[in-house]
């Protein structure tokens, strides 16, 4: 039996975990309707994120959806987080099973 | 003699400083702090019940402006004498304004080692005293009329993690009172000290990661952070003066408006003032202000309590 796959958009956040609520909500508002969230560390032009406390946590958003929402994502993102956040973004495009999900 | 929740301070903080491999896992941070502020909460809801609360009022009042006026001060010292921008000013305000529950803590063991009794409402005004200083320096970086997200911002404030368990911890501890407290009185009360001695291995390790950003920041931030807990806790014992606290509430008090927030503030100011840096206020309140106040500045504070007040310590 073959598998029916479809293509979409994964979209990746690497993020401070203080702002996790508000970009969720955010989402919301445009339309996202899953998501997935871990907690995350690393190294980036803010210093060194180890998660060892609160206020140098990072989390990890991963997004599945079709192009549209997530160019429209894309772009709330550059406008409210970019100037004031360590924030990483990158797309990838996936083959999913069950489009119906997403 | 040097407190034994001292040393543990010192070991997390030599232990950082020499970058150790030393790790708590972020639960267990987490956890500490729980019953730490459970455990506050609880005793002071215990002794409330022995009094009447309607004469608290005022004196919930006194700590409101307290916090208001330890922010504005804050922030008038950073705009004129430090030349900050007016972000930066109001979120390193803010932190000033509020309170550390560590801080507290630590005051309380140094109190209660020495067998000096406090008032139980102390921990009411360390639940009360760490908003008032996030919504004024929110006013102060961004005015009145502008789209702050003011729903948020008082959720976050007045359902945070430290004012519900405080607060909540009073409640339990007011309903239950010392007969229904006796079960649980081994893991909050008896534990107290080991609990706070862990919490403090961890600060310590905390405060070592502040050095390298402390040395990129300059002396002012050094100073700021030296002077201007001297200078919050005279206004905590006059405020406490003019409630009438005993020495060990005048002690407290002043230990109160010392302290500034390193949990609660840092994480509203961040979404709230946005552009403001995170580092700036965290290098003061972390590398400077939490480690002069428990090592330094408790037993300084009792001993102005003592000479102000005229009392015995």
């Amino acid at each position: 039996m073959s598998l029916a796959l479809e293509k979409r958009i994964l979209l990746t956040i690497v993020t401070e975990a203080v702002v996790e609520q508000s970009l969720l909500a955010d989402f919301a508002r445009l339309g996202v309707r899953g998501y997935t969230v871990t907690d995350a560390r690393g190294l980036g032009s803010h210093g060194l994120r180890d998660a060892a406390w609160d206020e140098a946590a990072s989390i990890r958003i991963e997004i599945i959806c079709d192009r549209n929402l997530a160019d429209a994502l894309l772009a709330l993102l550059r406008e409210h987080y970019y100037a004031n956040y360590a924030m990483i973004n990158f797309l990838h495009e996936v083959e999913i099973s069950r489009p119906e999900k997403f | 003699m040097i407190d034994v929740v001292i040393l543990f301070f010192l070991l997390g903080l030599l232990a950082g400083l020499a970058r150790s491999e030393l790790k708590l896992p972020p639960a267990l941070y987490d956890s500490l702090s729980l019953v730490l502020l459970l455990a506050i909460g609880l005793k002071g809801g215990e002794g409330l019940a022995r009094q009447p609360l309607l004469p608290l009022l005022p004196q919930l009042g006194v700590v409101i402006l307290l916090g208001v006026a330890q922010t504005l001060i804050a922030y008038a010292a950073l705009r004129r004498l430090g030349r900050f921008d007016r972000a930066n000013a109001a979120a390193i305000a803010a932190h000033y304004g509020s309170v550390s529950v560590a801080t507290f803590a630590v005051g309380v063991n140094w109190l209660n080692a020495r067998g000096i009794a406090f008032e139980p409402q102390l921990p009411i005004f360390l639940a009360v005293m760490e908003v008032p200083a996030i919504l004024v320096g929110i006013v102060l970086a961004r005015g009145m009329a502008t789209k702050t997200d003011w729903r948020r911002i008082a959720h976050e404030s007045f359902l945070g993690k430290g004012v519900v368990l405080l607060l909540g911890g009073m409640a339990i501890g007011w309903i239950a009172g010392p007969e229904g407290l006796a079960p649980i009185r081994p893991l909050f009360f008896d534990l107290f000290k080991g609990i706070l001695a862990i919490f403090l291995l961890e600060m310590g390790l905390i405060v070592a990661r502040q050095t390298s950003e402390l040395r990129r920041r300059g002396l002012f931030v050094i100073g700021f952070g030296l002077l201007m807990p001297g200078f919050s806790a005279v206004l905590g014992i006059a405020c406490g003066m003019a409630m009438g606290l005993s020495v060990g509430g005048l002690t407290l008090l002043a230990t109160l408006a010392a302290s500034a927030s390193y949990i609660a503030v840092p994480a509203t100011m961040r979404l709230a003032v946005p552009e403001a840096n995170p580092g700036l206020s965290l290098a003061a309140v972390l590398g400077v202000t939490f480690p002069f106040n428990i090592l330094i500045g408790i037993p300084v504070y009792h001993w102005l309590a003592v000479l102000i007040s005229g009392g015995s310590s």
